[in-house]
């Protein structure tokens, strides 16, 4: 099956966003991080283990009537490193990204280390580094390597 | 040394420390000719969990250079016991001396702390995180007595939770240093670190026995394992023992031997050892008071 053809599965949009190759069974939590839980009422399809030439499998998350912020971009590429977005306005794909990792994720993930002056009421916000390997802590230098989206502050 | 606060041995450059060390051995030659330096310079000390030694050789410090000292007193009397944030804390003293030491039971305390205040603060010690003064001392100590380059040092103890051992091993990357990390596996070095040395292209070897490497070193530095690192005596007992260093030991694989400790000891470092002329922890402790004169001179 080509990609192509996947792509007819989960219906058009007319705009929005389509985030394209999103790591197989992370569309989910894709979902959680930008806050999508579909209360508001606009049309939300959602495709997973899609068959992909470049990934194997992926998934697919079509938005209508959002586009992403840039510090949401920013958490997307923390679990699906290999994303596409794809800007639609009136049907066609208006601009089409990788997403890139940044520098620094501030304010979104919870520091693992129950001891980090992070989580001791100060008024102080995460702040992690991103590395080649994950994320670091710039308060207690705690490395994140593995499910670094299950510390995504709730 | 172009930094407002010391933090982490991770933000000193060989250049730093070599500035820092020079200038602290000025001090410990003519610890009597600069007792004016900093007259009236006024240094508060703000301990969230005790340390007398650390604090005492800060006083020390600031009183050696003509300037005072003012302490925020235990925890249990200050308005942290009322719920204060640290930040709140410390943005009150900043505003009654020159410089802030810190010493907190939380990692990362030091760099918040930064964010706070514009005095110049000194991290005398976050959690499990660094002591950058307590690694000046130590690096002092050792150029006093070996050098720095073409180094060999064995660095044995409580490797994990030791944060002596964390800023040391970062410090030692600025020079040509080989480094045996000597632990039992529960306590090795933590993640973060290895990744750092590992970034600086440390040379870097671990074991979990002492004895056979010994006559490679030039320096063992040795850390005390804590009890509370273990669910039981028993396992304690078993492990610790393995990591205590005596006389006989010197003797019989390395007579040169420069045996270093951050004190206090229990029985790692056997009380036989202090007459061998390798047994340097006692001039390291001293060292404090140069080391700490000289980053108080250059941040005042
Ligand atoms: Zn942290």
């Amino acid at each position: 099956m080509t990609e192509k053809e996947t792509e007819l599965r989960v219906s058009k949009i007319e705009n929005g966003t389509v985030i394209d190759h999103v790591t197989a069974g992370e569309a989910l939590r894709v979902l959680v991080i930008l806050g999508i839980d579909g209360s508001e009422g606009q049309p939300v399809s959602v495709g997973m283990n899609v068959p992909s030439d470049r990934l194997g499998r992926k998934d697919v998350v079509k938005v209508e009537g959002m586009e992403l912020s840039q510090e949401e971009v920013d958490v997307l590429s923390l679990l699906a490193p290999d994303a596409t977005i794809n800007i639609i306005r009136n049907y066609e794909v208006i601009e089409k990204s990788r997403v890139d990792r940044p520098e620094s994720v501030v304010g979104v993930l919870t520091c693992p280390n129950t001891n980090c002056i992070t989580n001791a009421g100060e008024p102080v916000e995460t702040y992690f580094t991103v590395t080649d390997g994950g994320v670091q802590c710039r308060y207690c230098e705690t490395i994140i390597r593995e499910d670094i989206t299950d510390h995504i502050e709730p | 040394m172009r930094h407002e606060h010391v933090i982490s041995a991770k933000q000193f450059t060989r250049a730093d420390i070599e500035a820092v060390l020079d200038r602290a051995a000025d001090f410990a030659a003519n610890q009597q000719d600069v007792a004016d330096a900093h007259e009236g310079a006024l240094l508060a000390t703000a301990f969230f969990e005790p340390s007398t030694r650390t604090k005492m050789s800060f006083e020390a410090a600031i009183k050696r250079l003509g300037g005072d000292v003012i302490d925020m007193g235990p925890v249990e009397f200050s308005s942290v016991s009322k719920g204060e944030t640290l930040a709140d804390t410390l943005r009150v003293i900043e505003g009654y001396a020159d410089a802030i030491v810190l010493r907190h039971p939380m990692e990362g305390s030091a760099t918040m702390a930064t964010e706070y205040v514009d005095v110049p603060l000194l991290n005398a010690g976050d959690g499990a995180g660094q002591h950058p003064t307590q690694t000046l001392l130590d690096l002092f100590t050792i150029r006093e007595e070996v050098g720095l380059d073409d180094l060999t040092i064995g660095i044995m103890g409580d490797l994990k939770y030791g944060r002596t051992v964390h800023s040391l091993a970062q410090a030692l990357t600025n020079f040509d240093t080989a480094q045996h990390f000597i632990s039992p596996e529960s306590l090795r070095l933590p993640r973060s670190v290895r990744y750092d040395l590992h970034e600086q292209g440390a040379k870097v070897r671990e074991h979990e026995d002492f004895e056979a490497i010994l006559s490679e070193l030039d320096v063992l530095y040795v850390t005390r394992i804590q009890r509370e690192r273990f669910p039981d005596e028993d396992e304690y007992k078993a492990v610790s023992g393995q990591y205590q260093l005596d006389k006989e030991m010197i003797l019989e694989h390395n007579e040169d031997l420069t045996v270093l400790h951050p004190l206090p000891r229990v029985d790692e470092v056997a009380p036989g050892i202090d007459s061998l002329p390798g047994a340097k922890y006692f001039e390291q402790a001293h060292n404090g008071v140069p080391v700490r004169m000289a980053l108080l001179d250059m941040l005042l």
